[in-house]
């Protein structure tokens, strides 16, 4: 410790000396990198446009698909129908037409650009701190740990809250993992390809408005396309009038549309989600005493509550700079800790520094006397033994990062092709991070619907090498806490080895 | 490097705690009002009851169902969301008047303890994160 105190003294010298030119040279870290958002850094799949201002789902190839039909079929309409029904019934029809136009148009693009929920991941101090509550509940055993749930009673009725190996939380009730975006998200319903984003709790009345416009304009269209047909072919032949308009987009939408409004408008008056209905949560099949906790009683309550109650913010604050977070948990014993080291810019570190860090983290290790202190020490030495492919994962588990921004050549997921249907979400349990224990695969297919089990493929490369060692990860956990400080010692060392 | 003298002048953070949300009443924002064990040294179990049954009545207020929330949300439906580009909305409010209410108790009540508040909302309203500060009296860790 005197060494680094030395050290450090006799760096102040140096730059004393030489601060013609060495005025960056002091904090060159923080000088080099220009102040980013936090959208740029975002960790889930989602797509940012407008400097974060919009944002989207990472496949919008179906949402341009639904702009396009719903453009095309108003178009034909204005163009061809309108001023024959303007002239022979009322102009009015063109004016209700192009507001509900617009109607739709405006709800669509919100719901498809807004946030629709989405819960930040926990910050690296958070989830250890959690790991280290589930560690002493559950007795720290060697092997796998144990399937993570938390049981709460809400207004009667038990509800299972499950842990999110991802985003490294507990998950409220009602949320949801999304496969597609990597994200958990509030209130979770679906995630629509149609609108290119997840139907969470800040969109969904954007959603429902938008279907139920749009069945509106399409029953409008359809009504008035078939006045327009019996009119014309009053005159010129049936299959004249036939060829001019929107007629067939409009048929095959009108059912599905309305049907799914239809199914909506029970689902808001019962105040439950997609995924609870379709897992038939609360009904009574289940049992005499199942019922839905979140409702509010009444029908007209439920249907306030959900359109007309209040809007909550946004959690992830897109546009907002990232800057260096509170301070560190600091190291008991070392003096030459880098102060100003941002948690956040480290957690943001591509997934190679981090790879790097962490080897160097390993190497170091030995050196360092804080790992006396923790009964981990072995098992962390044992893994520097390991072949670098487990370092990324355990990197990624450790620092928050997601398995699948490794660059492990992943492709996209294969479930992208097939998400023509709404999907329902899948809980997100141990497929990528624990999943090598016996019981484990057992129990959690039931949460795996046949659309969620290819999907991350390059997950698979990263959780494999965990499966080695899962002996590791318990011991990993304790040190989460402490990896940012390591990081920074090392960075200290290094630093000295290289004055 | 400047960095060692900044180990002098600003306090070392020992530990933080996390105060989980409590969902027995639903999906409403609150926290539960257990004191976690760290903190008997510093604080009072009633000072920090206090503290966090203040932000849970904070917060449901901004998530009340009422007639002016209603009104509200009805306003900004016929206006197409238009007016929240001019209005904030209840819930931004009511998150201006707990960020001020944190920083508040943070200047009265717990820094003079050595601790530190963090608004939920930096946290996603998953936790109320109270950071420990090593007290100065002991070394700091040369």
């Amino acid at each position: 410790m005197h060494l680094g105190v030395s050290e450090s003294m006799r760096e102040c010298e140096y730059s004393q000396i030489s601060t013609r030119s060495s005025t960056p040279m002091e904090t060159p870290y923080k000088k080099r990198t220009p102040k980013k958002r936090k959208w740029e850094s975002f960790p889930g799949r989602n797509k940012f446009f407008c400097d974060g201002r919009i944002m989207m789902a990472k496949q919008t190839g179906v949402f341009y698909l639904t702009l396009v039909l719903i453009l095309l079929t108003c178009g034909l309409f204005f163009t061809f129908d309108c001023p024959f029904l303007a002239l022979q019934l009322t102009p009015v029809i063109p004016v209700i037409g192009g507001v509900l136009f617009i109607f739709v148009l405006g709800t669509l693009l919100r719901t498809s650009f807004s946030d629709p929920g989405v819960l930040p991941r926990a910050s690296p101090d958070e989830a250890a701190d959690l790991e280290r509550q589930i560690d002493v509940a559950n007795g720290s055993t060697g092997y796998r740990p144990p399937p993570r749930t938390k049981e709460i009673v809400i207004n009667g009725q038990t509800v299972k809250l499950k842990y999110c190996f991802t985003c490294k939380i507990f998950r409220p009730p009602r949320a949801s993992h999304c496969s597609l975006c990597d994200n958990c998200v509030e209130r979770f319903d679906h995630h629509c390809p149609w609108v290119g984003n997840c139907v969470g709790r800040r969109n969904y009345r954007f959603f429902y408005m938008f279907i139920v416009s749009l069945s509106f304009l399409t029953i409008f269209i359809f009504a008035f396309v078939i006045t327009h047909i019996i009119l014309r072919s009053h005159r010129s032949g049936f299959l004249n009038a036939l060829k001019d308009s929107p007629v067939v987009v409009c048929f095959f939408s009108v059912w599905s549309i309305v049907g799914l409004s239809g199914f909506h408008t029970y689902l808001i008056s019962s105040n439950q989600t997609t995924n609870e209905d379709i897992k038939g949560s609360w009904s009574s099949k289940k049992g005499k005493d199942n019922y839905n906790p979140y409702s509010h009683g009444n029908i007209f309550a439920n249907c306030c509550a959900a359109l007309c109650g209040p809007l909550p913010p946004s959690l992830i604050d897109r546009r907002g700079f990232i800057q260096s977070d509170t301070p560190q948990l600091a190291p008991p014993t070392n003096g030459i800790t880098m102060y100003g080291a941002t948690q956040s810019q480290q957690s943001h570190m591509c997934d190679q520094d981090q790879c790097i860090q962490s080897t160097k983290f390993v190497l170091q290790a030995a050196t360092t006397p804080l790992l006396q202190q923790h009964s981990s020490e072995p098992v962390i030495l044992t893994a520097s033994h390991e072949n670098g492919g487990t370092l990324p994962g355990r990197a990624s588990l450790v620092l928050g990062g997601p398995c699948t921004s490794l660059p492990l050549g992943q492709p996209t997921p294969p479930t992208s092709t097939s998400s023509l249907s709404c999907h329902e979400p899948a809980d997100m349990l141990p497929i990528h991070g624990h999943s090598h224990g016996l019981q484990e695969p057992v129990a959690h297919h039931h949460y795996l619907t046949p659309e969620e089990v290819p999907s991350p493929p390059g997950m698979l490369p990263c959780g494999s090498p965990m499966g080695h060692n899962h002996t590791i990860q318990a011991g990993f956990y304790d040190p989460a806490s402490q990896d940012s400080l390591h990081e920074d010692s090392v960075r200290g060392l290094v630093k000295l080895s290289s004055v | 490097m400047t960095h060692s003298l900044q180990n002098l002048q600003q306090p070392n953070v020992s530990s933080k705690v996390f105060i989980q949300r409590d969902y027995s009443s639903g999906t409403i924002c609150k926290f539960q009002t257990k004191f976690p064990s760290e903190l008997e040294s510093r604080l009072d179990k009633q000072q920090f009851e206090e503290t966090v049954q203040t932000l849970n009545n904070l917060y449901a207020e901004a998530e009340k169902l009422g007639g002016k929330s209603y009104l509200e949300g009805c306003l900004a439906c016929l206006t197409a969301y238009t007016i929240f580009l001019c209005m904030e909305t209840h819930y931004e409010k009511v998150l201006k008047k707990i960020a001020k209410y944190i920083k508040d108790q943070n200047e009265k009540v717990y820094a003079p303890r050595g601790l530190l508040l963090t608004d939920p909302i930096e946290r996603g309203l998953r936790v109320v994160e109270i950071t420990i500060f090593e007290d100065r009296s002991v070394g700091s860790g040369r």
